[in-house]
Order: structure tokens, then sequence, then C-alpha cells
């Protein structure tokens, strides 16, 4: 009823392969984009802002660089905490030695530097694959944490070993600092967000990402085909770590404002993204968006129904919480291994089919 | 069990049911009673809940206004404390207490926005000590620059003046906070001719055989430490297996807690720490907490952390807050407080050794006098020594004062590069 393609007909091949080739959806997909767009930004808050949504939108950029890696090319990697460090540090030396860069330029020259460094530590992927490759992201993971505690140039020499991102504006508002109003910050990550998500779904639908795929199903056999492996592993890990740097680049300077290597950028920080592109789904640009969401809405829902609703102890709720949102996680697994993305595709082929499913 | 609990608590909730008092002092805790550094959040957040209480069971609140504490759990994490400070700013706080030294990062400049004080009471950020650059942020009674000079002190005093060629390790946690004593035990050893040696421990240092090894062969004269959590008590087991001297081994505050010691049992004997507060229950206050928190059965959690050290700081943090706002309604002749107004009272604390006898904390610690200058108090500590068969930590000296000839300039150089990076006018003038 909701959702049909009676109706709907196509009239070009540009019409027909177009991302949501079915008007209801199309639709659906706007309306939220006109809502996040226009309508968030006057009813946003500072809580919603630094609790909410801007970790979500930073989370599920994130994700979506490591959906790239992961998902779409099939190499395993846990060195996400790191390449989000290294895109943090590279926006912090950026904007600390051209301060009159503007901050979106600085955003995404860090992805840039992050893109670069990502290559490098993909270059054992052509050698190495499955759990071998994760034990050497691993390493990227600790020797990139160890190298920006370590190197006093990365923090400018301050005596803590803290980096803190100084104000910057884009058409004189600020974006970065304690003084950025919510719905800047909240536009500003939305903005990439949305500009990257919607250049990801494309690369995945081209060669480039094609490529990727065939490498993922079977690297052989993509080789004998034509594809070279140097090429699209190589490539997917630049793409995912110029996400990721991009992320990580956000979370510092945008979202948290100061930050320390070792806590803020720790192996958690690499799980946490793995599991949410695990949970919402590999090879799927929705499941990187929903993925992020359960892991960074679940805690902070809980929280607030727990303490703020029921009045709990402070304690007992956040073990409750870890203990309930690790359910959820097993659950969902068990109900549906391929992802939050995959529950979401059964539920559009049961509307088609609906009310005379076969 | 947990079952039995939970039922037990949701019962509790729907019986107490209805909102408390509108016109109150709101007083957030951070806490962290769960994560790896629980054993360490649960004394304080106790000693800082049960202080409160105290003061509303007691006196019916500050000068008859109840005070409220709005407890939010961190988990020690960072992401989550600015979740709570988000979620908290909004009820009236009046003051943070952040409580780990990556939040207190964080609060400064969004605090400072948002015009509440803050108070890292002997953490954080150092420099803030410098008033002048930052208005909101206050760290009386003492700094870990403070602590590493009196640490140095004590061992001038032991080796009557003369410490050249001495070898000092510095045993510390690999992050901003262990970072944070390096550069005046740097500036102190050019001063004094002792020779300084770092040892980082990564996050949580359960592991340190490497780190003792290179002590064992160095041979240090003393070994300092800056360490939290877990990594305090692996730290003193393998100084007690490598045999060395506890006497010569001496911790900052945040190392020189019960639990820190226990582990080691006999081995820890002799260890020392500094600190900025007396020890011990052994002060009047105490018989009123039994009497009017502990017997009604308002203790905080489990109760069970009267009088650790860390409970005892939790107290002590609890009064300075509870002074700062005596004087800032005095100040202001008002009863209920905006956090601008707070920030006020912080500024203009004043406790001498009279009012803290008729705080019923005797000696408990130093004299305070903060000013517009100077946020980082007088920057007097102690030395406490363990006695393991005993069970108890004593104070082996009087409160003295640190190196200010060496730190002033330290917290000065900091404090203006961090203005210049922010583009922060200069205050007090």
């Amino acid at each position: 009823m909701l959702y049909r393609e009676t109706g709907d007909f196509k009239s070009s091949y540009a019409a027909d392969q177009q991302t949501f080739p079915i008007r209801s959806e199309r639709y659906l997909f706007w309306g939220a984009m006109v809502i996040a767009f226009l309508v968030v930004p006057f009813f946003i808050n500072d809580y919603w802002e630094k609790s909410v949504l801007v970790p979500l939108l930073v989370w599920s950029m994130a994700a979506l660089g490591l959906n790239i890696l992961t998902g779409y090319c099939g190499q395993v990697s846990l060195g996400t905490g790191g390449f989000m460090a290294v895109g943090a540090y590279a926006c912090y030396k950026l904007m600390t030695a051209f301060p009159d860069l503007n901050i979106f330029i600085v955003v995404i020259l860090s992805g840039g530097v992050t893109a670069f460094v990502g290559m490098l530590f993909g270059l054992p992927s052509l050698r190495i694959k499955g759990f071998y490759l994760a034990v050497a992201t691993l390493a990227a993971q600790f020797f990139l944490v160890w190298l920006f505690n370590k190197v006093p140039w990365f923090y400018n020499y301050s005596a803590s070993g803290q980096i803190t991102a100084p104000e910057r504006t884009i058409f004189g508002i600020a974006v970065t600092g304690a003084s950025a109003p919510p719905w800047a910050t909240y536009l500003f990550c939305l903005t990439l967000v949305f500009l990257f998500a919607w250049i990801a779904r494309n690369l995945t639908r081209g060669t480039l990402g094609r490529s990727w795929m065939a490498i993922r199903d079977m690297d052989i056999a993509a080789e004998i085909i034509g594809v070279q492996p140097l090429k699209a592993k190589i490539s997917a890990f630049a793409v995912s770590s110029f996400y990721i740097g991009v992320a990580g680049a956000l979370y510092f300077s945008v979202w948290l404002g100061a930050v320390e290597p070792t806590e803020a950028f720790g192996i958690n920080v690499s799980f946490l993204v793995l599991f949410m592109v695990i949970i919402g789904g590999l090879g799927s640009i929705l499941g990187s968006f929903l993925g992020a969401a359960f892991l960074t809405l679940m805690p902070v829902l809980l929280k607030n129904v727990m303490v703020g609703g029921l009045g709990w102890p402070t304690d007992l709720a956040a073990h409750f919480e870890i203990m309930l949102v690790g359910g959820l996680i097993v659950f969902f697994l068990i109900v549906e291994p391929h992802g939050l993305a995959q529950l979401w595709r059964l539920a559009k082929e049961k509307l088609r089919l609906w009310p005379f499913p076969y | 069990m947990k079952l039995s609990k939970l039922a037990m608590v949701t019962v509790a909730a729907a019986m107490v049911g209805g909102t408390p008092a509108l016109a109150d002092l709101v007083f957030p805790s951070l806490s962290y009673r769960t994560g790896p550094y629980a054993a360490g959040g649960i004394p304080f957040a106790d000693g800082y809940a049960d202080y409160f209480t105290l003061l509303n069971e007691r006196d019916g609140g500050i000068n008859g206004v109840e005070a409220r504490v709005l407890e939010c759990e961190t988990g020690y994490n960072t992401q989550k404390g600015v979740e709570c400070y988000e979620s908290t700013k909004g009820e009236g706080s009046l003051l943070y207490q952040p409580l780990s030294t990556g939040i207190t990062y964080q609060l400064i400049p969004k605090a400072t926005a948002d015009g509440i004080p803050v108070h890292s009471m002997g953490y954080g950020r150092t420099s803030a000590a410098n008033g002048k650059i930052f208005s909101h942020v206050f760290n009386y009674p003492g700094t870990y620059w403070d602590a590493a000079s009196i640490i140095v002190n004590h061992i001038l005093d032991e080796n009557g003046g003369d410490v050249k060629g001495k070898k000092i390790a510095l045993v510390y946690h690999n992050s901003a906070y262990g970072k944070e004593p390096i550069r005046t035990l740097e500036e102190l050893a050019k001063k004094h001719g002792y020779e300084l040696t770092l040892i980082p421990v990564d996050h949580p240092g359960q592991e340190q055989k490497s780190q003792w090894l290179q002590i064992r062969r160095e041979r240090p004269d003393y070994v300092l430490m800056w360490g939290w959590g877990v990594m305090n008590q692996v730290a003193i087991k393998e100084a007690a297996n490598i045999r060395f001297p506890m006497e010569n081994f001496i911790g900052v505050w945040w190392s020189a807690s019960e639990n820190d010691v226990l582990p080691a049992g006999e081995g820890a004997n002799g260890y020392k720490a500094v600190t900025f507060h007396g020890v011990g229950s052994d002060f009047p206050v105490f018989d009123d907490i039994k009497k009017h928190v502990v017997d009604t059965g308002k203790a905080a959690g489990a109760g069970d952390q009267i009088g650790t050290v860390l409970y005892n700081r939790g107290l002590y943090a609890a009064m300075l807050a509870a002074e700062a706002a005596r004087t800032a309604q005095a100040l202001h002749n008002t009863k209920d407080l905006t956090p601008a107004q707070m920030r006020d009272g912080m500024e203009a604390l004043k406790i001498d050794a009279a009012r803290l006898e008729e705080l019923g904390l005797p000696g408990f610690g130093p004299e305070i006098n903060v000013s517009c200058e100077n946020h980082g108090g007088p920057g007097l500590g102690a030395i406490q020594q363990w006695n393991a068969s005993d069970g108890t930590w004593t104070l082996i000296n009087d409160f003295g004062p640190a190196d200010r000839a060496v730190i002033d300039p330290l917290i000065m150089e900091d404090s203006l590069a961090f203005a210049k990076e922010n583009n922060i006018p200069e205050r007090c003038n």
C-alpha cells in the first residue's frame, strides 16, 4: 500500500538505477533530510547536540569508513581508533599551524592525511588475509596511539599531552570551541556526513565498488577476471581511512574539543566501530547509520529511562545498561546475522508483497 | 540477589515518588561507581554525598537551603562525563567536580562559556591556578606541581638539603594526568642536581614487570609515583617484590588510598604519599556523620568507606563546596544561588584553622585563601605514611609549602600559552 512499485514507471536507465527506485522510499528519504537540515537546527539544544546528534553523526562517519573496508572489500581492520587519531592530530596540527585556513578544508585535509597513512598500513593486506590482517591493523592501532603519546611535536609540546581545539568559524559562525552554537556544529557535521554518505553510496555502485566486492567475494577469481588486487585493496584502504580520518577530525574538533590519545582513541574505539558495522550490516550504507545509532543512542536512552525515569541508583543503572546492551547485541545477531540493514530490507520485501504474501 | 535488590529499589523509587523541593542548592556529582577505577570512585562519591546529607539532616541545609546532590555515572569515561555535564547543567547546577583529568579538560572551556565554576581539587590542569586566565576553574588547595615539589622537599629534608647526584625515578600513568609533574621535576632537577628517570606505564597498568626490572637495574634512590587505579596496587606489589625500600617510594595523593597498599600486605609497610588533607576518622565531624547519616540509614553507597583516604577527600571537597556556597550567600546577600554567584563565593573563599575547628575538622587541612589571581590555593602538603600492621595512615610532618620560585613561573608560562592559543584576555587588573 505504502511501498509499491505499481504505477511507478521508469523511462530511462538513470531513473531505473537510482538509489531509491521506489517513489515512496524516495519521499521518505527526502522527508528525513528536510527534517534533519531544516527542522532539527531550530530545536537542537546543548544536550541533544553533545550527547546525541553529533556523536551519532561522528560515529556514522567512522562506521561508513570501516564498512567500506570491511563490509565492501572484506579486509578486517582493528585499526580504526588509530586512524581516527591520525585524523584528529592532523586536524590539530593544521588548525594550529594555519589559523586562517577554513575548518572545512582542514577537516578534508585531515582525511587526506589519514588516507595516506591508511594506504601505508594497507600494504600488508596484499600478502596477508583474514585474522592475520586483523593483527597487522591492530599493530597500527597501538603504534599510532603510542606515537601521538610519545612525540611531543604532535601535541605542540604541551605539558600534559592533551590537544585542545581552538575556535574556528565558517561564515563568521563558530563551529569548534566552547562557544559554538549547537545548531552550527550539528549542521557542519550533518553536511559532511550527508556529502560523504552520498559519495560512498555512489562509489560502491561504480567500478571501484564492484572491484572491492569482487575481491571480498573471492580474490583469486577477481584477479583472474582482471581486477587488480593492489589497486582494489589499496584504494579501499585509502577511501576507508579518509572517512575514518574525517570522523576523527570531527570527533576531536567539533564534538569533544580536547582529547588525549590513550583514552579517546584506544582499542575500545576500534571495537566499537567494528561492532557498529557488524550490527548495522556489513556492506550496507544504511547499516552504518543503523549500527551507529544502535550503539550510541541505546546507552543514552537506557540511562535516561533508568536514572531519570525510574530513579535508580546510578551504579546499578550503569551495570544494568551494560548487560542490556550486550544482551541486545546477542539477540540481534541471533535473530538477524546480517545486521539491522537486513531487517529493513526484509521489511521492505514484505511490504511489497503485502497483503498477499506467497 | 540482584533481582531482589532491583525490586527493592524499584519499590523504593515508587514510594519516594515526588520530586524534591525546588529551591535547593544543586551539587552535581560526576561519580564513577563502575568501571576499572570504581574502587577509587566509590569512596569519593560516598564522602561527597554524605557530607551534604549531614548538612541537610543536622542543620537543615546550608543557611537553611537544602543541598541536593545530583549523581551522574561517568565510569571515568570522558564522553560519558560530557553527557553528564550537558544533562545536569540545566538543573541549576552550581559547581562541577569533574573527577578525571580528561573530563576536566573538556569542561574547562565549556563550563567557562556556560558560566559554571569547576573545582578540580588537586587534579586537572595545573596552570588553571592562574585565576587571571582561568576565570571559572579552581584547583585549590594544591596542584600536581605543588605535590611534586613537596615530595622533593621531603627528600631534601631527609638528605640534609643535598640531593646532588641522587637518582630519582618517576613511575607515571602514561596520560595527561601522569605527565603533569614531569616539567616541575625537570626544573627541580636542574636546581637541586638530582638525576631524573622517567618510566611510563600504559593504561591500565596491570603489567609492570619491565618497568620494575628497569628500576632494579638502575637502582634509583627514590621512586615517585603518579598512578591511579589498579596501577598503584601493582606498582606497590612489584616494589615489594624487588625489595625496594618502601620509605623511599613516594606517591602522589591519588596513589595514596587503602586500596593501593592493602593488596601488598606487610610488604607495603612504610610506603609514603603526599596529601593535602588529614587522614583517619578521628575528627568530631565523623561522630555527627555516624549519628545523622549512618545511623539513620541515609549513608550513600554501602556505607562501608567512612574514614578511608578517598572518602575523606570527597568529604573535604563537599566541605569546601559548602563553605564556598556559604561565602557566596553572604557576599550576595541571598539564599538561593546562581552559578555566577557561586563562582564569586569560590573566589572569595577563606578557611582558617578556627573555621575548620567549628566544622568539626580541626587541623584537617591547611588554611585556604582564594583570590582573583590565585585559584590554586596555598599549595601546602604533608607526607603520609602507611603502617601495614595497624592498617592506618599517619601524617609524618606538617603541611609544608612547595617551591614557589620554581612553580609560579611554570604556571605563568603554561597559562599564558593557553591564553594566547584561545585569545583570552587577562582578568583581575
